[in-house]
């Protein structure tokens, strides 16, 4: 895809992640909106993708931050893995777009993930596991900056860094905002970029919401080394009231909100 | 139907804790970014020197609860039950209950009402994982109000405690002049058909379920227990005889290793008991509405009447 067309995807995508949300009443939009760009080209420029979500030789990614969904659901209904129809049963009982995701319910995810953390200490074990298999899968998965407070994402970059794992890119969604407030107040992360160096990655910071700047970061292998992609984002990003604003984190749009929502992502 | 006042134990829990830090110095507390869903930006708001923020980092969170406690301050560390009893359990049991300090852990959003996040936020197994360790006190409020007592009743307890509370609004039936005794069960029906023994959200539901049966000439009795551990047994037996052996024990939890458990452990000696246990069926939670959920796991009142009329009829 041309990065115009990227664009225009990851509008729509967008827009689904609001309707999904608006619907299910509940939800994470802001965090959703601030990973859709990357989500949005990884799944239609980067990752090696079949017909068949459960091909063996495909690239797998994890959503660390589970709780980022609907931008990955919407992909994964456009991407014929899961019928669209299930946009409009987000959270709902017996349906695949759990409210956070499942990996027994859904085609396509290739990690149940929720509990922060967690997901990229998977992560690790999958690109080991390729490694000592011989594969030639690449491994992405995509961590929020306050899920960084967890310590066991430290282990994992350790164990990342220790077994050399340079099929393994991590993605932090660097928005500034967890869920309480600013990361900084919260729990201060300092030098992210020396931090992840310090810990044997090779370390990219990028603009996380423009096309030329995260594709060739995705590109980027360094030999033995993982590689770190800090990529600058903007929470809520796409809806003028919902950016860098902490309320928005796991509120959910009504009335004329949701109206100026779907009009500022060009719905109707 | 007049609107019944609804609220959930996680703020009746906050408020509690706010108005006894007025009356107490050392008291703490702590979150793992969680405020805004736990209850605890009140504290934050009246006490923000007195208000301890670890980041999303519950395994830190108890550790430093245990740090805070052993240098005199009383702590309260707060994060959703599957956070604190399931992620860092291992440091409640060395730096806590092993060590036998004066910390106080709560998880809010327990069983499977927290019902939109699906699975991997519901959980049914801190009442198990925190009732097998040595030193640990376990407390489970049926309501609002009684949650706002039990601030107090962690606080002048010496020694770890754990409390579960829930994300759900419900009706508030209980009242603030209530005496709450740590480990007595509470109450709330006497009767001789059935002993419906239930914590928590159940107990709400039981005992909507237990004012149904009365209409259909079913007496039940209904005991509260709002101390799961150490349980009052004492009770759960005299009410379980006066009932003809008959007793349903009712949770928002798995069936393994939680109150149904540690009640029929208790019977087990008596003669002439029919016992049946409403809970969830060894299964994970999922997404879904908290009421469509309930109903899926076959732990609504209707439920727990259909168990007390079969275990009557038996
Ligand atoms: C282990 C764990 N603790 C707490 C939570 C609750 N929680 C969900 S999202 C969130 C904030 C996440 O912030 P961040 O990682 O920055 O995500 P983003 O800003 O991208 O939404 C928290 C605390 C959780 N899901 N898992
Ligand atoms: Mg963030």
């Amino acid at each position: 895809m041309t990065v115009s067309e990227l664009k225009e995807k990851a509008r729509q995508i967008r827009l689904e992640t609001i309707e999904m949300v608006a619907k299910a009443t509940s939800g994470h939009p802001g965090g959703s909106l601030s990973a859709t760009d990357l989500l949005v080209a990884l799944y239609y420029s980067k990752m090696r993708l079949f017909d068949d979500p459960h091909d063996e030789r495909r690239d797998r990614f994890v959503l660390s931050k589970g709780h980022a969904n609907p931008p990955l659901y919407a992909i994964l209904a456009d991407k014929g893995y899961v019928d669209k129809d299930e946009l409009n049963y987000l959270r709902r009982l017996h349906h695949p777009f759990q409210g956070h995701p499942e990996s027994n319910k859904c085609p396509g995810i290739d990690c149940s993930t929720g509990s922060l953390g967690q997901g990229i200490s998977v992560a690790t074990g999958m690109a080991l596991g390729f490694k000592l298999k011989k594969a030639d899968n690449q491994v992405y998965a995509m961590v929020g900056d306050g899920e960084l407070d967890e310590g066991l994402c430290w282990e994992a970059f350790m164990a990342a860094a220790n077994y050399k794992l340079d099929n393994l890119t991590v993605i932090v969604d660097r928005n500034m905002l967890q869920l309480d407030g600013n990361t900084e107040d919260v729990m201060a992360h300092g030098d992210l970029k020396a931090k992840f160096e310090a810990f044997g990655f090779a370390t990219d910071v990028i603009n996380g919401h423009d096309f030329e700047e995260i594709l060739p970061a995705l590109d980027k292998k360094a030999e033995g080394k993982p590689h770190c992609i800090i990529a600058m984002t903007v929470k809520g990003k796409g809806v003028s009231y919902m950016e860098n604003n902490v309320e928005w984190h796991g509120s959910v749009p009504k009335g004329e909100q949701l109206e100026t929502a779907l009009k500022e992502l060009g719905g109707k | 139907m007049a609107d019944v006042v609804k609220k959930a134990t996680r703020h009746g829990y906050s408020e509690g804790l706010v108005e006894l830090a007025a009356k107490h110095e050392d008291i703490i507390c702590l979150d793992a970014d969680l405020g805004h869903a736990t209850g605890s930006l009140v504290f934050r708001e009246a006490y923000p020197d007195r208000y301890i923020e670890t980041g999303i980092a519950e395994q830190d969170l108890i550790g430093m609860a245990a740090g805070l406690a052993r240098t005199g301050f009383v702590p309260f560390a707060n994060s959703f039950a599957v956070f604190t009893a399931g992620r860092a359990f291992e440091i409640i049991r060395n730096a806590v209950c092993y060590s036998n300090v004066n910390v106080k852990i709560v998880g809010s959003h327990s069983g499977i009402t927290p019902a939109g996040d699906g699975g991997t936020h519901q959980c049914i197994e801190d009442i198990a994982a925190m009732r097998s360790l040595p030193n640990m006190t376990v407390l489970s409020p049926c309501d609002f109000n009684q949650a706002k007592l039990m601030a107090e009743v962690m606080y002048e307890h010496q020694g770890p405690c754990y409390m579960r509370t829930s994300r759900e609004p419900m009706p508030i039936f209980t009242s603030l002049e209530d005496k709450i005794e740590l480990g007595k069960a509470q109450v709330l029906r006497d009767g001789k058909d059935v002993c419906i023994v239930a914590t928590g959200v159940m107990t709400c539901l039981a005992k909507e379920a237990a004012e149904q049966l009365a209409a259909e000439g079913i007496d039940a009795a209904l005991l509260n227990i709002h101390t799961i551990k150490p349980l009052d047994m004492d009770s759960i037996k005299a009410y379980t005889k006066k009932c003809g052996g008959r007793v349903l024990v009712c949770e928002e939890a798995n069936m393994y290793g939680g109150l149904g458990e540690a009640v029929a452990y208790g019977l087990v000696n008596e003669d002439g008991i029919s016992f049946d246990h409403v809970a969830v069926m060894d299964r994970f939670g999922q997404s879904g509405l908290s009421g469509e959920l309930l109903e899926e796991y076959g732990i609504t009142a209707a439920n727990i009447k259909e168990h007390a009329e079969k275990l009557v009829k038996r």
